[in-house]
């Protein structure tokens, strides 16, 4: 789950992180007051999720209030990357010495959190990550000792040399460990950590993530979650225990385990064709689950073709034909349905499928070939 | 021999009497599994399909002298099961839960490294010896006992591959589902040693994903110590960045982890990658001269 970087300052804000003074916005009326009231230079940022908003016009310096508004006009309503802004922020704009960049997240490698600090911020830092590698300080952090203050300051004298500025960076690197553990956060950024020209620290643009896993012990930041609308749909899948993503094509999959899922895409991709989505509908037996999978596909207008790959193990082929039949009862399915079966029970499912005279293949290369032909 | 499970393997279930976990103990014990002992607390003195059940895994590790345990407990729990079993005695633990927090994985695998005890998972499908030992929920009807290793993220993905290789009469000295967690136990480097070691063990398959950099890293792995051929594939070829695609794992984020990275650093090391499932056994038997 992400949040917006308004919700991120906030969190920073309550653990004692120095975060420049902001306003949330919904309207240009609210932007103008907010500018009046703040009255010095501001910057209006644009609240999206997703990445790059800056280089696509998301965020503008306004001197005046009058700059303000002229930038809340173009930034409201804009699309980013298919998310229209629908609000911004207005924050101080602080004045900038020197940028910095920040972040804690989870290293697959050594198993621990990793720090992650670097001169160079201001920048995307996957593009620091390519061309200067070693620009980057990573420590993974020991999760029994956790951030201990000798750490925090071995870490700040990599990127300060005044011992007033060390100090004030390894107590931020203490805070933002914290929340990353308190939270179950998967990412957590500041980017960039700034020295102003008053030679004080402060935190001007952040980034968090979570860990969907442990939103159940997470109440407080699951309310913070404003779902897209196409994530709306994901998680309304979720909550029937399947995994929807929507694509651009029109074969809808639907495919039992996440990996094989994957690869029966990638297998309709190689013969030429275009998978509407990716549907995993997980491990289990119960019928409801297809039922509801079949409803999902046939909310895509875009789908021409069914295409059903199931490799039994814990899901049992015959439940599966069972929701499938149920499912065809109920709706009204006027497209081509190509199914795929094996695995366990995969004989009696072929038999419930076969007596309801659905086309079954035998391998996965020739179920993507036929959906490909149904689809033309 | 077989790498990390055999028939003399004396597993305990921790979870038994739970719905999975009772469920695929009975299809662990018809496949030959030694099941000495299963564990749920406050239930001691009971008995799941004849395998006596304590309340401790230290118990049972005491009465038993079960080595291996399998966890089918809600994720919630799963990382504190994980623990009890180190603690308790057991060598090698293999993590069934799905959905287990990637924080409480962290600490569980510091606490395992400490011990020196092994684990696989969690979210995976568990390993098998064919003809031996099956611990998890994996369908055993498709395995034949061969000298083919084969390593995996996937679940019903492996299920594929072991269906194809079982087709071209290509066996199986130990496969193993080694989870699409961020944060999980034994991984391609390990498990591509452990192969490299087993005399049975004449070629080895490797099913990989989308997302982070083990792919990566098992090459660079396999071009410095494994002789043995190696085979892969990578599931994701077409899958769109910034997307979570089920496993926690397979996600590419800002243009790493993608599957033409990994495929590119496997093939700078002479392994050959198959852009279909159907592709693996054609690959190996090639590399094995059959």
């Amino acid at each position: 789950m992400k949040i917006h970087e308004y919700q991120a300052r906030q969190l920073f804000r309550e653990y004692g992180i120095p975060v420049p003074d902001d306003i949330l916005c919904y309207t240009v009326e609210e932007v103008e007051a907010a500018a009046k009231k703040m009255n010095r230079m501001t910057v209006v940022k644009a609240q999206v999720l997703v990445g790059g908003r800056g280089k696509a016009g998301g965020v503008k310096l306004a001197r005046t209030t009058e700059d303000a508004v002229s930038a809340a006009k173009q930034i409201l309503g804009m699309d980013i990357k298919g998310c229209t802004v629908e609000k911004v922020l207005v924050a101080d704009a602080v004045d900038i010495k020197k940028e910095y960049y920040v972040g804690l997240t989870i290293d697959r490698n050594t198993k621990s959190v990793l720090f992650m600090a670097s001169a160079e911020g201001g920048v995307e830092i996957e593009e620091v990550a390519k061309v200067n590698p070693d620009a980057i300080h990573k420590i993974p952090i020991d999760p029994d000792l956790g951030m201990t203050d000798f750490m925090a300051r071995k870490i700040a004298f990599k990127l300060f040399s005044d011992i007033a500025q060390v100090k004030q960076a390894a107590d931020i690197f203490k805070k933002l460990y914290r929340i990353f553990m308190d939270t179950d956060a998967s990412i957590v950024e500041i980017n960039p950590l700034v020295v102003t020209n008053n030679d004080a620290l402060s935190a001007i643009d952040g980034k968090m993530n979570f860990d969907d896993n442990a939103l159940y012990r997470q109440a407080e930041i699951e309310k913070l979650n404003e779902p897209t609308e196409d994530e709306k749909k994901e998680i309304a899948a979720k909550a029937s225990g399947l995994t929807y993503i929507r694509l651009d094509g029109n074969i809808g999959c639907m495919v039992n385990g996440a990996g094989l899922a994957m690869a029966t895409m990638d297998v309709i991709k190689h013969f030429g064709g275009s998978p509407a989505n990716f549907l995993d509908i997980g491990g289990s037996s119960n019928p409801q689950k297809v039922i509801d999978a079949m409803n999902l596909l046939m909310s895509d207008k875009n789908v021409k073709v069914i295409m059903i790959n199931i490799f039994g193990g814990i899901t049992r082929c015959d439940d599966v034909a069972k929701g499938l039949v149920t499912a065809l009862d109920q709706l009204n399915v006027k497209i081509p349905i190509v199914i795929r079966l094996s695995g366990t029970n995969a004989e009696e499912g072929l038999k419930i499928i076969k007596a309801k005279n659905l086309p079954t293949v035998n391998s996965l290369s020739e179920a993507a070939q036929k959906a490909i032909s149904l689809v033309n | 021999m077989s790498i990390l499970i055999n028939k003399n393997t004396k597993v305990l279930v921790q979870g038994i009497t739970g719905r999975d976990g009772s469920f695929h103990t009975g299809k662990m014990v018809d496949y030959g599994t030694n099941i000495v002992a299963g564990v749920s607390p406050g239930k001691a003195g009971q008995s799941v399909h004849n395998v006596p059940v304590f309340n401790t895994v230290a118990d049972a590790v005491a009465a038993t002298g079960a080595d291996t345990s399998v966890i089918f407990i809600p994720a919630p729990y799963a990382a504190d099961a994980i623990l009890e079993a180190a603690e308790g005695g057991i060598k090698l633990v293999v993590c069934i839960s799905e959905g287990v927090p990637t924080l409480d994985m962290v600490k569980a695998t510091a606490y395992l490294k400490k011990k020196g005890v092994q684990l696989i998972g969690a979210n995976c499908p568990g390993l098998i010896t064919p003809g031996e030992s099956m611990i998890g929920i994996l369908p055993v009807d498709i395995f034949k006992k061969g000298n083919v290793g084969l390593i995996s993220r996937s679940g019903t993905l492996t299920y594929l591959m072991v269906s194809l290789l079982s087709q071209y009469d290509l066996g199986q000295s130990t496969c193993v589902g080694i989870g699409g967690d961020p944060v999980a136990g034994l991984y391609f480097q390990e498990l591509l040693q452990l192969y490299q070691d087993d005399p049975q063990t004449e070629a080895i398959v490797l099913i990989g994903e989308i997302g982070g950099d083990a792919e990566e890293r098992a090459a660079q792995y396999i071009k410095k110590h494994v002789t043995k051929p190696v085979v892969a594939f990578i599931a994701g070829q077409t899958a769109p960045a910034g997307k979570r695609m089920g496993h926690a794992g397979a996600i590419i984020s800002s243009g790493s982890g993608t599957a033409a990275e990994k495929i590119a650093a496997f093939e700078a090391v002479g392994v050959p990658v198959a852009r279909l499932p159907i592709d693996i056994p054609l690959l190996i038997k090639k590399a094995l001269n059959k």
